[in-house]
């Protein structure tokens, strides 16, 4: 059952960050990374200042860097396209270490990079001060489009699943004395991919018949009832306020 | 005396064939009464899982009708199909299938949810249906951090919530550990609800249920008494029924209906 729990995003704690409603954070991210995307790249200082602002609501959340760390790992493809930039790009160049870059380049690809990193640690803070279901509950209230959030709560159920069908399949590989070395292994894999995209099709038919014999007619209902409160709002409006006067601050100086 | 409520169950002159053109059912004539335990007994491929969907109108488009509690199932009349889905509560094979939200309470409410039950109403429906079957206390949980046997626990309750005039189970004890084999059997049998068995356990259909009914090739075969059901080898024989080595249906008790 349970597999690995290695991707878990959700750290469980009680913090005042962990207590707002997941809604109220969700907006709160939102504000705080539309700021952060406005702010004129060449104010270097203001990214300082956001990247503080990160560590305050980390250490408020009682969330370590070495849970932030390793997972924003995921925006290595955006990172190497950052680092493309200053080579591929035109415009005056300069030299450093011998290699000719692109001066536009480099501003842009510091521009990809302090504004992604931002954004990913902020959601990664999101995700875990949130349980995943509330993550929901919190878009449901959001009015975000019923079939999106329905999508991800199917993923955060079954995600568990088929990653553990995968690691039967290939233990059941493994132990046929199968071991994935060279390319010529692909088209086992690929194949291995496919049978599993087929299961989990399949599972997902099997899923929709046992909703429709409890009456399911196209919308999952919303099961909480309920509003933030005020205090709540405020609280929250502290991230993404700080980061406007920043911002401005930074617009002003450009 | 009033009159009789009307049978649970009426199944009559059901043909299907799938659209490939594999047919599965050949005319199935089924009645069960209100509060009967009924065991349908076959060997895979005999059509029972065809027939469960015919129960609540998932599949439809052959011939023959259904009747449950005297509504017929019309699968275009979508407010009959409703209430017919209310009445015809199915616990499916796989609790997998059955439980996909994240919380136990969710999957629970998710049935009377769908029926237009809310607030108080919905939470008292949620804790009943799980007092029901033993699992009060991980309404809070993740379905999948439970064990197989729990789930398939909770899939029933995630059925009682809507409080159904039959409960329908598509082979109950597959993959179950003995204790949690009996453990289903303790539940089901505390259940005051018209129950369908579906399933090639026997020696299970003799435990919980007082009839039997055997399909086959898409055809009821035999409708009788489960012990002397399982009695018939030549019957058993005749349509890839097995009783495990060792049993003997005339040394355990028959049970008796209510």
């Amino acid at each position: 059952m349970g597999a690995g729990h290695a991707y878990r995003m959700h750290r469980p704690g009680d913090s005042p960050v962990h207590r707002l409603p997941a809604h109220v954070k969700v907006v709160a991210l939102l504000g705080f990374v539309l700021v952060v995307v406005a702010t004129p790249r060449e104010q270097v200082w203001a990214f300082a200042a956001y990247a503080l602002m990160l560590a305050v609501v980390a250490a408020v959340a009682r969330v370590p860097a070495g849970f932030v760390l390793p997972r924003v790992l995921v925006e290595l493809p955006f990172v190497v396209f950052a680092v493309l930039l200053p080579l591929v790009a035109t415009g005056p160049r300069v030299d450093v270490a011998g290699v000719s870059l692109s001066l536009p380049g480099l501003w842009a690809a510091w521009n990809v990079l302090a504004k992604g990193t931002l954004g990913v640690v902020a959601a990664i803070l999101l995700a875990a001060t949130t349980e995943p279901r509330a993550l929901l509950v919190g878009l449901q209230r959001l009015r975000v489009p019923a079939l999106l959030v329905e999508i991800a709560s199917f993923m955060v159920r079954y995600v568990d699943l088929v990653a553990d069908e995968m690691r039967r399949m290939r233990i059941a590989r493994e132990s046929r004395g199968f071991h994935a070395g060279h390319m010529g292994h692909a088209r086992v894999l690929a194949q291995a991919a496919g049978a599993l995209f087929v299961r989990s099709y399949e599972r997902g038919e099997r899923v929709h018949l046992a909703m429709l014999s409890r009456g399911y007619t196209g919308a999952l209902p919303v099961l909480e009832e309920g509003d933030a409160s005020s205090a709540a709002w405020r609280l929250a409006a502290v991230l993404p306020a700080a980061a406007l006067v920043v911002g401005a601050t930074a617009w002003v100086l450009e | 005396m009033t009159a009789p409520p009307a049978p649970s169950l009426v199944v009559r002159g059901l043909a299907y064939a799938y659209p490939d053109g594999r047919q599965a059912l050949y005319g199935v004539d089924l009645r069960v009464e209100r509060g009967e335990r009924v065991a349908v007994l076959g060997p895979n491929g005999a059509g029972k899982t065809t027939l469960v969907l015919h129960l609540n109108g998932i599949l439809s488009g052959g011939l023959g009708t259904v009747e449950v509690a005297g509504l017929t199932v019309r699968p275009r009349d979508r407010d009959a199909l409703r209430e017919i889905r209310r009445r015809v509560g199915i616990v499916f094979q796989d609790p997998d299938d059955q439980l996909f939200l994240p919380t136990v309470r969710d999957d629970v409410a998710f049935g009377p949810a769908n029926l237009g039950v809310r607030g108080v109403e919905l939470d008292r429906r949620v804790r009943r249906a799980l007092e029901a079957v033993g699992m009060g206390d991980v309404a809070d949980r993740p379905p999948h951090h439970l064990s197989f046997g729990q789930r398939r626990r909770v899939a029933v309750a995630t059925v009682l919530a809507m409080e159904p005039e039959v409960l329908v189970l598509d082979e109950p004890t597959s993959n179950l550990d003995p204790a949690g084999r009996r453990e289903l059997a303790e539940v089901l049998r505390g259940l005051d609800v018209t129950m369908l068995l579906v399933t090639h356990d026997l020696p299970y259909a003799m435990q919980m249920c007082e009839r039997s009914v055997v399909l086959s090739g898409g055809v009821v075969v035999v409708d009788g008494p489960t012990g002397q059901v399982l009695q018939d080898a030549d019957l058993l024989r005749a349509h890839r029924l097995e009783l495990p080595y060792g049993f003997d249906p005339r040394s355990v008790p028959e049970v008796t209906r209510g």
